[in-house]
C-alpha cells in the first residue's frame, strides 16, 4: 500500500471508513502498513472502542458512596462490601456467537466475563445470564436454546460457580439473533485489588493460559456487522472454543499469586486478543510497551503476527510483573500447571512496537487504538422510530373487557406462557448450590441472596431485568422500569441496590430510528440512576442484534448488585400460612398497556410503556425494606410479567397454598388482575398486623389495599373458583419442560 | 483425628468441604494436593474426603485420569493400613474408577446435568456414615451431577446388599423409593455405597451443601457428625 487510496482500498475490508483513514494518517504520520490497517480495523470496530455508543456513555453517573473504582478505570467495576471486601461485578453480551455455535458461543461468553472479573483479582462467586431466545415451538429457538444453556452449565459447572439468577424471555423478533448476556460477580479483599494499569516501565509481560490459536479471530469485528444466516458458515471461525478447565487453574494460579503480591497488573484477553490488552493497559498507564510475537506459544505454527495479535482464543491473560518476582511467578503457574510465557515487557515511551521473528511488524502509539482517544467517537442521527404512532394511538377501550369464563382460560394461558412457566427445567441444568451461599436453592426470593463464602453474616443480592416489551413502547420509560425492577427486587430481597452495570442490546446503529431507541435508553437509565445516586460501575454495548427479519427489540439488560445487611431477617416469596392477610402494595389501577396478556392474548404489540411513577416507586421501595427491616411481612413478591394475577399464583405454588381475593369492580378486571403497571408488591402478614400495616402506609404515602386471605389449597376471585394450587402448579412446572426432553 | 480433603487442578467442592469441616464443626482439617504421594500429615485410621468437582476437566470420563495421580495411589496404601476415605461426587466417581469401590457412575437417562435439592432414604445405620441416624430416615442432601447414574452388575449388587454396603437411596419426602423418586436412573435408586470392609465410602449427593441453616438446610451435618461420633469411639 503505497497511496492513501491504496488504504483505502484494503480498509473496506475492515469496515473503516476513508475519513478513518485519514485519521489514521495523521496519527500515525505516515501510511500504515497491512499490519497495523488491520489492528485499526478491529480495535476501532463499534465492539472495541464504543465509538457509536461513548458519547452517551459518558453521561452516565459513575459515583456512589460504596463505589472503589468506576466504569473505564478498571476491568470491571468495584464496590465496597464494608469489612475490607470488595465485589467485582460486569455483564457481557455474546449474542452473534450464540446465534450460529448456540453451545460454544454461550460457554465461552461465560469463561470472558468470568476472566473479566478475575482479572482484577476478585474469585468469581456468581454467575447470571440474561437469555432472551424466539419461541419454543420454533426449531430454530429450541436449537439456541439447548445448546445455550448446556454451554452455560457445562463452562460454569465445571469452573465451579453458581449460576444463581437471571431472566428468559421467549419473543419471536429474537428467532435469529438470541441474547445471550453473562454476568459474573466476584469477591477480593480491597488490598489485593489488581489493576489492569501498565504503571512502570520494565515490567516484564507474561501470556498465561491457553496457547494461541486460530479461533475467533476478527471476532470482535464480527459482532460489529448484522447478522446474516448465509455468511454464518464463514464466520464459524469467529467464534471461539472454551476449555473451562483452563480457565479453572488460571484462576488459581493467578489468585495464587496474587496473595503472595507477584502480580504487578493483569489483563483478559478478550475481543481482540493480545492486542487489545496490550494497547489498553499501556494506554491506561500512558507508557508503551514492546511484544515480541514470536514468544506466544501458538496452537498452529504457521500463523502470522496478525493473527497472533488478533485471535481470541479463550482462557488467556496478559500478566505484568516486576522482574525481580518473575521467578516466583513461574513457581506459582507451575504448581498449577499452567503455561506462562515472557512476550516483552513495558516502556517509557508510550508507543506500542510489535516484533516478528527481528522485524518490527507495527509500531504505533499507545493511545491511537484506546476508545475515546485514538478511537473516533460518533453522534449518529436518529430519528423516533415510525412504530410509535401505533403505540400513541392505542386506546384501551378497544379492547374487549373478557367475561369470567375468558378470565379464566387467560390465567391459564399466562401460567403456561413460556416467559413466565417455571425456569427449573432450566436451572437444574446449572450448578446453582456450588459455594454453598445460595440462599434461593432452599427458597425463592426476588433476587439471588448469596453468602460471601465463608462468612456468617455477609450476603449479597443480584438480578438481571429487562422487560423488552417496555422498552420497544417506550425506550427512556422502559429503560427506567428496567432498573426500578431490577432495584425492586434487590430491596424484596432485604438488600440495598449499590450498583449497577448493563449489558445495552440493541441493533444496527446506522438505522436512526434504532439510535433513537438507544439514545433514549441511555436517557432513561441515566436519569434514574443520577436521582437515586446510583452508581453504573460499567457494561457493554451490543450493536448489530439484527437480521433480515429486522431488529431485535431494544433490550438494555440491567444487572444490579445489593448488599443484605441483616441477612437474619430476609423474607422469601411463598405464602406461609393459611389465614395470613394478602396485601397489595402499591397503585389500584386498570392499565393494560404492554402486558403479557396484551401482547399474547390480544395480539396488540403496540401500546404505551405500563403506568410508571418513578416518585412512588421509590416510596414504595423505601417502605418494602423497612417492613422487611421491621419483620412485619411473612412473605413479598414483586409484580412484574403477567400482573398481580401470577405474583399471588407463584407464592401460592411455591408455598403449596390457596388464597381467596376480591379486587375493585369499578373498572378492568382485566387490568387489575393481569395488568402490568409498575411499582407493586403483594406481601402477606398476620390479620393482628394489618391496622399497623396500614398506618405505616399512610405515613409513607404508598396505596396499600388488602385483597383477601391465604387459603389451604383451594383459589378463588371475586367470588369465582379456579381450581386448587396443584391444578396451577402442574401447568406452570410443565410449561418448558416438555421442550427438553 | 484429621482430615484430609483432596485437591485436584479441577476440584471446586474442596473449599466447601474443608468450611463445613473446620468452620462449621471446628475439626482438624488439611488440604492433600493431587501430586503428592503421601497423604501426610494424616496418619492411620484418619479421614480422607475426595470432593466434588471435574479433577482435571474430566474431559475424557469422570474421575479416568485422576486415578492415575500420586494422591490416588498414597490413598490406596493408606487404605490399606486401615485409613478412610469418602468420595462425594467426583470423589465417588474416581472412587470407582480407581477400583476402590464397586460399580459405576455413568451418563444420567436424560443425558443432562442435574443440580437439585434431593431426598434420600437412609438404608443402613450400621457405617460410620450414618451410625447417628435411624435406618428409614430421609435426609435431604443435593445432588449435581452429569454422570451419576450408579450402575453394578447384578451379582456384585447381591453380595453389596448381603454386606450391608448400601448406604442412601433416592427417595421422596417420605421415604418412598420408585422410579419417578430416582433422577438419573441409578440401579435400585442408589445414592451411596461403600466397600465390603467399611472403610471406602462414595456418595453423589453433597452433604456439605446442605450443612446449615443459616443457607437454608442441614440434614447433610449428620452424615460429617456421625463420622466424627464413630472416630471418638
Amino acid at each position: 500500500m503505497n497511496t492513501r487510496e491504496e488504504v483505502i482500498q484494503a480498509a473496506m475490508g475492515w469496515n473503516l471508513t476513508p475519513e478513518e483513514v485519514d485519521r489514521i494518517i495523521e496519527i500515525l504520520g505516515r501510511l500504515p502498513n497491512a499490519v497495523e490497517l488491520a489492528l485499526f480495523g478491529v480495535m476501532w470496530s463499534e465492539h472495541c472502542c464504543y465509538k457509536n455508543s461513548l458519547h452517551w456513555l459518558k453521561q452516565l453517573p459513575k459515583e456512589g458512596k460504596h463505589v472503589l473504582k468506576g466504569a473505564g478505570e478498571e476491568n470491571a467495576g468495584l464496590v465496597d462490601l464494608g469489612d475490607n471486601l470488595a465485589c467485582a461485578f460486569k455483564i457481557e453480551s455474546h449474542n452473534h456467537p450464540s446465534a450460529i455455535a448456540p453451545y460454544h458461543g454461550a460457554a465461552t461468553g461465560v469463561g470472558g466475563i468470568h476472566r473479566d472479573i478475575f482479572t482484577t483479582g476478585a474469585r468469581p462467586i456468581a454467575a447470571l445470564d440474561s437469555l432472551h431466545f424466539g419461541h419454543p415451538e420454533d426449531r430454530r429457538s429450541r436449537w439456541i436454546m439447548d445448546g445455550v444453556v448446556r454451554g452455560i452449565g457445562d463452562y460454569g459447572n465445571s469452573f465451579g460457580v453458581p449460576t444463581i439468577a437471571g431472566e428468559v424471555y421467549f419473543d419471536d423478533t429474537y428467532r435469529v439473533n438470541p441474547i445471550v448476556n453473562a454476568m459474573s460477580v466476584g469477591v477480593v479483599e480491597k488490598d489485593k485489588i489488581i489493576s489492569a494499569v501498565a504503571k512502570e516501565a520494565g515490567w516484564k509481560a507474561f501470556i498465561a493460559g491457553a496457547p494461541t490459536g486460530r479461533d475467533g479471530i476478527k471476532g470482535a469485528a464480527f459482532a460489529s456487522v448484522d447478522l446474516d444466516l448465509e455468511e454464518a458458515e464463514e464466520n464459524l471461525p469467529a467464534v471461539q472454543i472454551g476449555d473451562p478447565f483452563m480457565e479453572k487453574i488460571l484462576l488459581e494460579a493467578i489468585l495464587e499469586a496474587n496473595e503472595k503480591g507477584l502480580i504487578a497488573a493483569m489483563q483478559d484477553m478478550g475481543a481482540a486478543g493480545l492486542l487489545c490488552s496490550t494497547s489498553e493497559m499501556a494506554a491506561r498507564g500512558k507508557k508503551g510497551m514492546v511484544i515480541y510475537l514470536e514468544k506466544v506459544p501458538l496452537r498452529h505454527p504457521s500463523m502470522k503476527p496478525w493473527e497472533i495479535l488478533l485471535s481470541e482464543s479463550q482462557e488467556r491473560m496478559l500478566i505484568l510483573a516486576e522482574p525481580e518476582k518473575v521467578d516466583e511467578l513461574k513457581k506459582v503457574f507451575d504448581k498449577w500447571d499452567v503455561p506462562l510465557t515472557e512476550i516483552g515487557e513495558v516502556i517509557e515511551e508510550p508507543i506500542l512496537q510489535y516484533y516478528f521473528k527481528g522485524e518490527k511488524v507495527a509500531e504505533l502509539p499507545s493511545y491511537a487504538l484506546a476508545a475515546g482517544e485514538g478511537a473516533p467517537v460518533y453522534r449518529r442521527t436518529w430519528r423516533e422510530a415510525d412504530y410509535r404512532f401505533e403505540v400513541l394511538k392505542f386506546n384501551p377501550a378497544q379492547v374487549p373487557i373478557p367475561d369470567w369464563d375468558e378470565m379464566l382460560e387467560i390465567a391459564k394461558e399466562l401460567v403456561t406462557n413460556p416467559t413466565i412457566a417455571s425456569k427449573k427445567p432450566i436451572i437444574r441444568q446449572y450448578d446453582h448450590m456450588v459455594q454453598i451461599g445460595n440462599k434461593n436453592a432452599w427458597e425463592p426470593f426476588d433476587a439471588a441472596i448469596m453468602r460471601v463464602p465463608y462468612s456468617n453474616d455477609k450476603f449479597i443480592a443480584v438480578t438481571t431485568d429487562c422487560n423488552p416489551y417496555y422498552v420497544y413502547a417506550d425506550p427512556y420509560i422502559g429503560t427506567q422500569i428496567a432498573v426500578a425492577e431490577a432495584c425492586r427486587n434487590i430491596v424484596c430481597s432485604g438488600g440495598e441496590p449499590v450498583g449497577v452495570t448493563n449489558c445495552l442490546n440493541f441493533g444496527n446503529p446506522y438505522d436512526p430510528r434504532v439510535y433513537w431507541q438507544f439514545v433514549r435508553a441511555v436517557q432513561g437509565m441515566r436519569d434514574i440512576c443520577r436521582q437515586w445516586e446510583l452508581p453504573i460501575t460499567g457494561g457493554n454495548v451490543s450493536f448489530y442484534n439484527q437480521s433480515e427479519e429486522g431488529p431485535i427489540m431494544p433490550t438494555p439488560v440491567i444487572g444490579i448488585v445489593g448488599i443484605v445487611h441483616e441477612p437474619e431477617k430476609v423474607v422469601s416469596m411463598p405464602f406461609k400460612q393459611t389465614g395470613d392477610i394478602i396485601v397489595q402494595i402499591g397503585p389500584m389501577i386498570d392499565d393494560i398497556a404492554s402486558s403479557q396478556y396484551l401482547i399474547f392474548h390480544h395480539g396488540i404489540r403496540h401500546s404505551p410503556a405500563p403506568v410508571f411513577d418513578i416518585e412512588l416507586e421509590k416510596r414504595i421501595q423505601n417502605f418494602i425494606g423497612m417492613l422487611i427491616k421491621k419483620q412485619l411481612i411473612k412473605s413479598v413478591h414483586d409484580i412484574s410479567e403477567g400482573g398481580l394475577w401470577i405474583a399471588l399464583i407463584e407464592s401460592a405454588i411455591y408455598g403449596n397454598k390457596g388464597f381467596e381475593i376480591k379486587l375493585p369492580e369499578n373498572g378492568r378486571i382485566d387490568g387489575f388482575l393481569f395488568g402490568e403497571i409498575q411499582s407493586r408488591v403483594v406481601v402477606t402478614i398476620d390479620e393482628d398486623n394489618l391496622n399497623k400495616l396500614m398506618n405505616l402506609a399512610r405515613e409513607y404515602k404508598v396505596p396499600a389495599h388488602a385483597l383477601g386471605t391465604v387459603t389451604e389449597k383451594q383459589i378463588r376471585i371475586n367470588g369465582h373458583d379456579w381450581h386448587d394450587v396443584n391444578f396451577w402448579k402442574e401447568l406452570y412446572e410443565s410449561a418448558l419442560e416438555k421442550y427438553f426432553d | 483425628m484429621r482430615w484430609g480433603v483432596v485437591i485436584f487442578p479441577g476440584s471446586n467442592c474442596d473449599r466447601d468441604v474443608f468450611h463445613v469441616l473446620k468452620d462449621v464443626l471446628g475439626e482438624d482439617v488439611h488440604f492433600l494436593w493431587h501430586k503428592n504421594g503421601s497423604v501426610e500429615p494424616l496418619g492411620e485410621g484418619d479421614w480422607i474426603i475426595l470432593p466434588g468437582g471435574f479433577s482435571y476437566g474430566d474431559y475424557l470420563r469422570a474421575g479416568a485420569i485422576a486415578r492415575l495421580s500420586p494422591i490416588m495411589k498414597a490413598i490406596k496404601r493408606h487404605v490399606e493400613k486401615g485409613g478412610y476415605v469418602l468420595g462425594i461426587c467426583n470423589g465417588f466417581q474416581i472412587l470407582c474408577e480407581a477400583g476402590l469401590l464397586p460399580g459405576a457412575l455413568v451418563m444420567n437417562t436424560n443425558g443432562r446435568f442435574i443440580c437439585q435439592p434431593q431426598y434420600v432414604r437412609v438404608e443402613t445405620s450400621n457405617t460410620p456414615l450414618t451410625n447417628l441416624i435411624a435406618d428409614g430416615t430421609v435426609l435431604n442432601i443435593p445432588i449435581a451431577h452429569k454422570e451419576g447414574r450408579y450402575y453394578v452388575d447384578n451379582e456384585t449388587l447381591k453380595s453389596m446388599y448381603a454386606n450391608d454396603q448400601i448406604l442412601f437411596k433416592y427417595s421422596d419426602e417420605s421415604g418412598v423409593v420408585t422410579d419417578t423418586t430416582n433422577p438419573n436412573g441409578s440401579v435400585d435408586n442408589i445414592a451411596g455405597v461403600c466397600d465390603a470392609n467399611k472403610q471406602v465410602f462414595g456418595m453423589m449427593p453433597h452433604p456439605e451443601r446442605s450443612a446449615e441453616q443459616l443457607i437454608g438446610n442441614d440434614d447433610g451435618l449428620q452424615i460429617f457428625k456421625s463420622i466424627v461420633q464413630w472416630a471418638g469411639k
